[in-house]
C-alpha cells in the first residue's frame, strides 16, 4: 500500500491530447496520492511522456482537466506549478557549475545568498554530492549528472517530482545501484514521484503503484505485486515479465468458482476471488501462468497439486535459474518454466521426458 | 602491394593540395610586396622598401570619407542582420508551423541570387518611387544577404541547443524572459559574436550591390574602385588592401577564438567547420 | 483559442519570431523582384517610363545579337568556371577529410583567409599577375621558358576562368569536405571488406555519397558568377564581357532601365533553369541531395 496519507495529490480527469487526428492520449481518468512512488509504464510512443509533459506544464491537454494539490492546472505555465522534473538529458545547465545548477530556480523567490547556499548544500548531501559545488558541468559522470538533476528538483521542495526516464542513459550496473537509492530517497523525504519508464523491471522495483500504458490509455493500475500476478489482460501480462499462454475453453460458472477447460493441463476450478470482476466468463479463451509457476517435478520431490507429462526442448542456464522449454504432452505451444538452480540439481538435457507441476491458484483468465 | 600504392596516392595528393594552396595564395601574397615597394609601377621588379604609401593613404581625405562611410554601414547591417538572422534561426530550429520551409528557403534565396539581381531589384523599386540613394540603401541591401550567412551560422547554436534546458529553466521557476536572458543567451552567445563579425566583414568588402545603391557617400570597395583606374593611386590601394586583409584575418581569428572558447567552456568539442557550413 | 486558424501556441510563437525577418524578405526582396518584372515590362521614354504593358524589351533581348551573345558567353563561361573550380576543388576537399588528421581547422582556416581580403583587390592583382608585363610573364622570362610574353592569358575568357575560379574555391572546397567527413568511415571498410580495391571503392561508395556536397558547390559557383561584372570588367577584355556588365551599363550610361530590367529577368529564368536541371541530375545520380 502506498505509503504517507491517501489522500489525492494529482487529479486527472478526462485528459485528452490530440495531434492533428492522432490520440496521444485519449480520455485519462486517474488519481495520484501524496507520498506514493508511481511509475507510468509502457513502451514508446504510448503517451506516457506526453502525459508528464502535461502534468508539467509544458504542453495543455486538449480536452479534460489536471488538479495538482486540489488547484486546476488549466492555464498555469510551467513555472508557477509545484512540480518539477529531472529530464531524461538531465538538462544541466552547460555554462554553470554544480551549485548554480542547483540553485537555478531559488534565484527566482526572494532568498538571500547566503540562505541559497545553504539550501543547495543541504540538496547536494541528500543525493550524496557534499562538496561537489564547484564542479563545471562537463566534469561530471552520467550518475553524478543525474544526482544534480535531481537535486534541483528537490532543492524547490515541490509537491511532485516528474522523473522522465531518469536512467535511462545509465548503464546497468549504475541503473540497478539507482534504482535502490532513488527508492530509498523518495521514502525517507515522502514527496510524491511520478516516474516515466519503459522498463517493467524498474517499474516493479522502485513504484509502489503502476499504471501499465498503451496506446493513448492506461490498461492497468495497480500495485506491482497485483500487476505481476493479476495482470488484467494478455498485452499487460506479456508486458510485465514472461507469461506462458495456454488455450483454454469455458465450461461452467457457479458458487465454487469458474470452471474452465485448459487444453494442455486439464480441467480446473478458479475461486471467485481470482476471477476479474470485469471479465465476462463466457468469453474466456486463454489462461496464462508465470514461469516460476510451474515447476518440474523430481522422482522423489513432494507431490504438486496438479501435474502433465511433457518433454524438454530446450534449456538457456542463467547461473542461478534455468529456463526451460517444455512440450507438453497434451499440446499448445510451448511452455517456459523457470527453475531455481539449487544444491544437487543438475541441468535436464533436451529431450528428457518430465512432469511438471502447478496449482490452480496460479492460473490468470484472459479473454 | 596496394599499401604502397595507396600512400603513394596520398603524396600526390598532399602536392596537389600545397600546390592549389600557393594558387589560392599567389595574389595574397603580392599584396604587402606592392604595398612596401617604393614604386609607382606595380610590377616586378621590386624598388626598395617604403612605408609612404601608408602615409599617402593617411593624408587622402576622400579615404577617410569612405572608411566611415563604410564602418557605418558595416555596423548597422552586422547588428540588423544578426537581429533578423538571430531570430529566424531560432524559430526555424525551435517551432514546428506550417510553411516553415518555402518561408525559411525564400529567406536564404539571396545566399544563391546573383548579386547584381539584388542590387538591381531593390534599385528598381526606389528610383521608381523616388527616393534618394543613401547610406541607408546599401545597408538595406546588405541587409538582405547578411541575413542568411547569419542564419546559417546562428542555426548551428540554435539545432545544438537541448529544449529541455530550457524547459528545465521553466520548470524551476523561471520567466521566459528571464530563460532567455539566463540560459539561452549565454549559450549562443558566441554564435551571435561570430555572426556579427562575419557579417561585419561581408559587408565592408561587398562592392556590386554599394556600387548600384550609393548616393554620393561611397564605401570603401566603391571608392577602390573609382581608384584602380588610376595607375598613380594603385600602390597606395595595395597599401589600403594589406591593411583590410591584416584586419579581417583579426576579425576572423577573434570569431573563432569567441567559437571555441565558449565550446570549451561547455565542454562541447568544437566542429571544425566552425558555423559556417 | 486553440483552434483559430488551427494552430496551437507553439506554431504561434514560431510564426511570430520568424515574421521580421520573413517580413524584412517580403519587403526588401519579394516585392523588388515583383517589381523588376513588372518594369521588365515597360519601356524607357528618354526620361520618363511608359507603362504600357509590353514584351518589347524581351523581344530585343532575345533577339539582338549581341545580347544573346553575352547570354550565352556569360553561361558558357560560367559553366566552365564551376566546372573547373569544383573539379579543383574535389582533391582539395577530399585531402582534408581523408588525410589530415591533425589541424584540420587550421586548414580550413587557410583555405577561406584569401576569401576575406578585398574582392576587388583580389581580382586586380590577377590582372598584375597575368599582364604583358606581369608577374607570371616576368618569372616564365627570367627562367627563359618562353621568349616573348604570353598574352593569351589575359583580357579574354581564361582570365576570368581563372580569377572567378580563385574567387569561389572556399564555397566549392566547403560543402564537398562537409559531405565527406558525414561519411561514415565504417562504409568505407566495408566496401574494401567486400572485395573493392581503392579505386571501385571511391567510384561505388566515397562518390555517390559526396554527391550532396558536389551539387551543393555546383550550384552555389554557378549562380553567382553568371551575374559577376567586376572580374570581366577588370580581367575580361572585350571578349570577356559577360551579361552582367551589360544589365549594368542599361541600369547606368545607356539609361535603359526597362531593357536592364528585362535582361536580369531573362539571365535569371536562364540560370534558374540550369540549376534545376543540375539538381535534378544529381539528384538522379547521388541519390538524396540536401
Amino acid at each position: 500500500m502506498a505509503p504517507g496519507t491517501n489522500k489525492g495529490i494529482i487529479q486527472l480527469s478526462d485528459v485528452t491530447r490530440t495531434f492533428g487526428a492522432f490520440y496521444a492520449l485519449r480520455k485519462i481518468n486517474a488519481e495520484i496520492r501524496e507520498g506514493e512512488f508511481f511509475s507510468l509504464l509502457g513502451p514508446s510512443g504510448c503517451g506516457k511522456t506526453t502525459l508528464l509533459r502535461l502534468i508539467a506544464g509544458f504542453d495543455e491537454p486538449t480536452s479534460g482537466a489536471i488538479s495538482i494539490g486540489g488547484r486546476p492546472m488549466a492555464g498555469i505555465a510551467a513555472n508557477k506549478r509545484p512540480t518539477n522534473m529531472v529530464f531524461q538529458s538531465y538538462a544541466i545547465f552547460p555554462h554553470l557549475n554544480v551549485a548554480e545548477n542547483v540553485g537555478y530556480g531559488l534565484t527566482t523567490r526572494k532568498l538571500s545568498k547566503a540562505e541559497i547556499a545553504a539550501e543547495v548544500e543541504k540538496a547536494l548531501a541528500m543525493v550524496d554530492l557534499q562538496g561537489f559545488g564547484g564542479r563545471a558541468a562537463h566534469e561530471l559522470s552520467g550518475g553524478q549528472r543525474q544526482r544534480v538533476a535531481l537535486a534541483r528538483a528537490l532543492v524547490m521542495r515541490p509537491k511532485v517530482v516528474l522523473l522522465d526516464e531518469p536512467l535511462s542513459a545509465l548503464d546497468k550496473k549504475l541503473r540497478d545501484q539507482m534504482q535502490v537509492e532513488l527508492r530509498a530517497l523518495q521514502q525517507s523525504i515522502g514527496i510524491t514521484f511520478i516516474l516515466v519508464t519503459h522498463d517493467q523491471e524498474e517499474a516493479l522495483i522502485m513504484s509502489d503503484r503502476i499504471a501499465v500504458m498503451f496506446e493513448g490509455e492506461i490498461a492497468q493500475m495497480a500495485s506491482p505485486e497485483q500487476l505481476y500476478r493479476r495482470p488484467r489482460t494478455k498485452r499487460v501480462a506479456s508486458f510485465i515479465g514472461v507469461m506462458n499462454f495456454l488455450p483454454a475453453t469455458f465450461v461452467a460458472q457457479g458458487d465454487d468458482g469458474v470452471t474452465v477447460d485448459i487444453t494442455a493441463l486439464g480441467r480446473v476450478t478458479i475461486r471467485p476471488g481470482m476471477v476479474p470482476e470485469v471479465l465476462n466468463p463466457a468469453t474466456i479463451d486463454t489462461i496464462g501462468i508465470r514461469p516460476e509457476m510451474l515447476t518440474i517435478l523430481s522422482n522423489d520431490a513432494e507431490p504438486a497439486e496438479r501435474s502433465a507429462r511433457g518433454s524438454v526442448t530446450g534449456t538457456s542456464y542463467y547461473g542461478d535459474m534455468t529456463y526451460y522449454t517444455v512440450q507438453l504432452a497434451g499440446g499448445g505451444d510451448p511452455v517456459t518454466i523457470s527453475m531455481r538452480n539449487t544444491a544437487g540439481r543438475s541441468v535436464l538435457p533436451s529431450g528428457s521426458p518430465v512432469t511438471v507441476g502447478w496449482g490452480a491458484e496460479s492460473v490468470v483468465l484472459f479473454e | 602491394m596496394r599499401g604502397s600504392g595507396r600512400r603513394g596516392a596520398a603524396k600526390w595528393l598532399s602536392v596537389y593540395a600545397v600546390t592549389y594552396m600557393v594558387f589560392l595564395y599567389a595574389p595574397v601574397i603580392l599584396l604587402p610586396l606592392f604595398a612596401f615597394n617604393d614604386a609607382t609601377v606595380v610590377a616586378f621588379p621590386l624598388s626598395h622598401f617604403t612605408t609612404k604609401w601608408f602615409v599617402v593613404l593617411w593624408q587622402t581625405e576622400a579615404l577617410h570619407g569612405a572608411v566611415r562611410n563604410s564602418l557605418m554601414v558595416a555596423l548597422s547591417t552586422a547588428v540588423f542582420s544578426t537581429v533578423l538572422g538571430a531570430s529566424a534561426a531560432r524559430a526555424a530550429a525551435r517551432y514546428r508551423f506550417p510553411g516553415k520551409a518555402p518561408v525559411m528557403g525564400f529567406i536564404m534565396l539571396p545566399l544563391v541570387l546573383p548579386e547584381i539581381i539584388v542590387a538591381v531589384a531593390l534599385l528598381v523599386p526606389i528610383m521608381q518611387m523616388g527616393l534618394s540613394l543613401s547610406l541607408w540603401t546599401v545597408i538595406a541591401g546588405h541587409v538582405l544577404i547578411c541575413t542568411p550567412f547569419s542564419i546559417a551560422i546562428l542555426s548551428s547554436a540554435f539545432q545544438g541547443f537541448d529544449t529541455s534546458l530550457e524547459e528545465a529553466s521553466l520548470d524551476l521557476g523561471e520567466t521566459r524572459l528571464g530563460t532567455f536572458r539566463r540560459v539561452i543567451l549565454p549559450l549562443v552567445m558566441p554564435g551571435i559574436v561570430s555572426s556579427l563579425l562575419i557579417c561585419f566583414t561581408i559587408s565592408l568588402d561587398e562592392f556590386i550591390i554599394a556600387f548600384f545603391l550609393t548616393g554620393t557617400d561611397v564605401t570603401l570597395p566603391v571608392y577602390i574602385w573609382s581608384q584602380l583606374r588610376f595607375p598613380t593611386k594603385l600602390p597606395s590601394i595595395m597599401a589600403l588592401g594589406t591593411i583590410l586583409l591584416a584586419l579581417s584575418v583579426v576579425l576572423l581569428v577573434l570569431a573563432e577564438w569567441f567559437r571555441r572558447r565558449a565550446a570549451r567552456r561547455q565542454g562541447i568539442e568544437a566542429s571544425v567547420t566552425g558555423g559556417l557550413v | 483559442m486553440r483552434m483559430r486558424l488551427g494552430l496551437d501556441r507553439e506554431a504561434r510563437r514560431g510564426l511570430l519570431l520568424l515574421s521580421p525577418t520573413a517580413g524584412y524578405a517580403l519587403l526588401m526582396l519579394a516585392a523588388p523582384l515583383v517589381m523588376v518584372v513588372t518594369f521588365s515590362f515597360w519601356t524607357q521614354d528618354y526620361l520618363d517610363i511608359d507603362t504600357t504593358l509590353t514584351l518589347n524589351n524581351y523581344r530585343e533581348a532575345w533577339s539582338e545579337p549581341i545580347y544573346r551573345v553575352l547570354m550565352f558567353r556569360s553561361l558558357r563561361i560560367s559553366l566552365i568556371v564551376t566546372l573547373a573550380t569544383v573539379l579543383l576543388a574535389f582533391p582539395v576537399a577530399y585531402f582534408l577529410s581523408f588525410h589530415v588528421t591533425q589541424r584540420k581547422a587550421l586548414w580550413l582556416f587557410l583555405i577561406t583567409v584569401p576569401f576575406w581580403t578585398s574582392y576587388l583587390i583580389r581580382v586586380f592583382l590577377w590582372k598584375v599577375i597575368l599582364g604583358f608585363n606581369g608577374v607570371l610573364n616576368t618569372a616564365l622570362l627570367e627562367v627563359g621558358f618562353i621568349e616573348k610574353p604570353l598574352t593569351f592569358i589575359l583580357y579574354n575568357a581564361n582570365a576570368v576562368v581563372l580569377t572567378l575560379a580563385h574567387a569561389w574555391a572556399p564555397f566549392a572546397i566547403l560543402p564537398i569536405f562537409v559531405a565527406l567527413e558525414k561519411i561514415d568511415r565504417s562504409l568505407l571498410e566495408a566496401a574494401e571488406d567486400l572485395g573493392d580495391g581503392p579505386l571501385r571503392r571511391f567510384v561505388r561508395v566515397t562518390l555517390p555519397l559526396a554527391m550532396p556536397g558536389v551539387i551543393a558547390a555546383t550550384l552555389i559557383v554557378l549562380i553567382p558568377t553568371v551575374g559577376d561584372f567586376i572580374t570581366p570588367r577588370l580581367v575580361g577584355g572585350t571578349e570577356g564581357l559577360m551579361i552582367a556588365n551589360m544589365i549594368q551599363v542599361q541600369f547606368g550610361k545607356a539609361n535603359n532601365a526597362p531593357l536592364g530590367a528585362a535582361l536580369a529577368v531573362s539571365s535569371m529564368v536562364i540560370v534558374a533553369a540550369v540549376s534545376l536541371v543540375i539538381y535534378l541530375a544529381g539528384k538522379k545520380l547521388g541519390g538524396k541531395v540536401e
